[in-house]
């Protein structure tokens, strides 16, 4: 049964509202703050670092991005961190506040399908994000001229876009997932706690829970361990386990790409690494690819969590 | 494949056209074989008790649920494969409508106004005129959120007014107003009614939808009971439609009285009073009856026969028949 019509009309309307609705909420208002904050004050850690022990270096921009000034953790792993909470904060309640408000069968009552309130919804709540990324993208580069007083090469620029670019994806999958838990539980505290859990799970508990697991399925061969080395299976499975995170996932895109002397992600042979001039940068193609692997897991996360929150969605009793 | 020699074609002037409609939830049934038509411009009153099916059945012609089996047709259009076409053409009021409260009257009516696809001069110029309609223009820039609940409901139809809604599907519009709201808002649906509106209301006040509905069907655990004007009704149910009483002195008045053609009975009250039944009003007949035997006619009045009677006495009817069933 086909039906008629197109599933984009309205797209446009509802995008255009849930985005001002986004940017002008309290809630965004107060995540904006927290995010700019911490930010503010790893870079304040990183510029303080780079003035004083200045070498040569031919990143220096990039540098803003990846060092750390204990105790304050980088500016990457601080986004990596907050990320989530921001798009959890846009998405939890997108679809059950609809029908809490009672708004949703007076909504769909217009010629529209349920396709452009949800597509509308999921692409205002990622524009918000990537706008705010990029102010933050800005930030960084505008303090960087302030206090490097150096400017950022054609490389830089390109590396801290793909930057900009795997974290919004990253951020798509978090809002991604927060949409789908507001399909699930009727009620926003709910979703909004389950969301919570799943972050503090994947981002805190799972790095330390990955590596039990790995021992467990691929326990260590003792003949490594008398030499100091961790056995290959049990170090292959925690890399698989952790990859499980989308936080994991964007640890590592970041640090091929920010870190251009990365050549791996994973374990290799020492063969492999013949010919190779360690600490040498590759070029950003290379890098590029490198961080290739992980930027597709993010990208397929986001589809598969949306495409599953959409099948919800359709099947669900529009009244309350 | 449907059995084109059985399919039952709508009439000619059918705006909404229902044969054998069913909506299962698993085992139960919702909606249970209902077949209906509703003429254009007629007010049609869909009645029962809660969760009689009477939602279901509004949600399964703006295709906001799926039909199990039968058929519906709104404006020719089958809103399970047309829902655009139907939706683009009708107007919906949810039970207890919902509003964004942090935006204002007019910014909710813009946001459906955008999203019929209406331009911004077609927009500002149905929105500024449904609202003068419905009496919310002096709240118009107003957050909905300091609206009341007859304000919210008159909102809502505002934006049928703004659709210009060939038909009007209200469900439950007067629960929960106050008397003098509820007089307001049945009037706005008399005014949608005069300009040709075709107007289907869901509803379990029964003397309001008397008061405004052309023929109601009513509703039992998903299937359709009775249907038809509310004198059909009362004769079907009531076997009678209209209690005429008299008061008058005089003698054999009674015996009178029950010539007159169309009465069924004639009940003495009190030596001076008589109620009778009658298929019509026979007040005129009556009027005569007694100055025909010389009586005097002190009083006239007439009970226009109410739903609430027949409602009442059906299920009365109902449960004594099941009862019997059971011994």
């Amino acid at each position: 049964m086909r039906r008629e019509g197109s599933p984009f009309q309205g797209v446009g309307t509802v995008f255009a509202k849930e985005l001002t609705d986004n940017i002008s909420s309290a809630r965004m208002l107060v995540l904006e703050l927290l995010i700019v904050l911490t930010a503010l004050a790893a870079l304040y850690g990183a510029i303080s670092n780079l003035r004083t022990n200045t070498a040569e270096d031919p990143f220096l921009l990039l540098r803003l991005f990846t060092l750390s000034s204990s105790p304050l953790p980088s500016f990457v792993a601080i986004l990596g961190f907050l990320i989530p909470l921001m798009a959890i904060g846009l998405g939890f309640d997108s679809v059950n506040s609809e029908f809490n408000r009672r708004t949703l069968s007076r909504i769909l009552a217009q010629p529209i399908y349920r396709d452009a309130l949800l597509i509308g919804k999921f692409l205002a709540g990622l524009a918000t994000l990537a706008v705010n990324l990029t102010a933050l993208w800005l930030m960084v580069i505008g303090l960087g001229l302030l206090f490097l007083g150096v400017p950022p090469g054609t490389e830089e620029i390109l590396r801290s876009l793909a930057f900009l670019v795997i974290a919004i994806f990253y951020a798509g999958v978090w809002l991604a997932l927060a949409m789908l838990l507001s399909i699930v539980f009727r009620s926003p505290a709910t979703a909004a706690l389950v969301a919570l859990g799943i972050w503090l799970f994947l981002t805190v508990l799972w790095p330390m829970l990955a590596p039990a697991f790995a021992q467990i399925i691929a326990p260590p061969d003792p003949r490594y361990a008398a030499l100091g080395l961790q056995t290959p299976a049990t170090g292959l499975w925690s890399q698989f386990l952790m990859r499980v995170s989308p936080n994991d996932l964007f640890a590592e895109a970041m640090l091929a790409i920010l870190s251009p002397t990365t050549r791996t992600l994973g374990a290799v042979f020492l063969d492999q690494l013949r010919g190779a001039l360690m600490g040498a940068p590759l070029p950003i193609g290379e890098s590029l690819m490198i961080a290739w692997p992980q930027t597709v897991g993010l990208i397929a996360s986001n589809i598969v969590l949306f495409v599953a929150g959409y099948i919800l969605f359709q099947r669900q009793e529009v009244r309350a | 494949m449907s059995d084109l020699r059985n399919e039952v074609m709508p009439p000619p002037d059918s705006v909404i056209f229902a044969d054998g409609l069913t909506k299962r939830y698993g085992e139960a049934s919702a909606v249970d074989q209902i077949s209906f038509n509703i003429k254009k411009g007629e007010v049609f009153g869909l009645l029962g008790p809660n969760g009689a099916g009477k939602t279901t059945t509004i949600l399964m012609m703006l295709g906001l649920t799926e039909i199990s089996s039968g058929k519906i047709s709104v404006l020719g259009y089958d809103p399970a494969r047309q829902p655009l076409q139907v939706k683009r053409r009708v107007g919906y009021l949810p039970d207890s409508v919902g509003f964004y409260d942090h935006l204002t009257a007019v910014e909710n009516l813009a946001y459906t106004a955008k999203l019929m696809g209406l331009s911004l001069k077609e927009r500002t110029e149905r929105i500024a005129d449904a609202l003068k309609r419905v009496r919310l223009s002096d709240v118009a820039h107003k957050r909905v959120a300091t609206f009341s609940r007859g304000m919210r409901q008159r909102l809502g139809l505002a934006e049928i007014i703004v659709k210009k809604a060939e038909i009007a599907i209200l469900d439950e519009p007067t629960s929960g107003l106050d008397p003098q709201s509820t007089l307001e808002f049945l009037d706005l649906i008399r005014h949608l009614k005069a300009e040709g509106t075709t107007v289907l209301l869901s509803s379990h006040l029964l003397d309001q939808v008397q008061r405004i509905c052309d023929r109601v069907a009513l509703f039992q655990a998903g299937h359709i009971v009775l249907m038809g004007s509310v004198a059909e009704l009362s004769v079907q149910v009531l076997g009678a439609g209209f209690v005429v009483e008299v008061e008058a002195e005089g003698t054999g008045i009674a015996r009178r009285l029950a010539t007159i053609p169309g009465v069924s009975n004639v009940e003495t009250v009190a030596a001076d009073r008589f109620r009778m039944t009658a298929e019509r009003d026979v007040r005129p007949d009556a009027a005569r009856a007694v100055v025909a035997v010389d009586g005097s006619l002190k009083r006239l009045s007439v009970d226009e026969p109410s739903l609430e009677a027949i409602y009442a006495r059906y299920f009365q009817g109902k449960a004594s028949g099941d009862m019997r069933d059971a011994a």
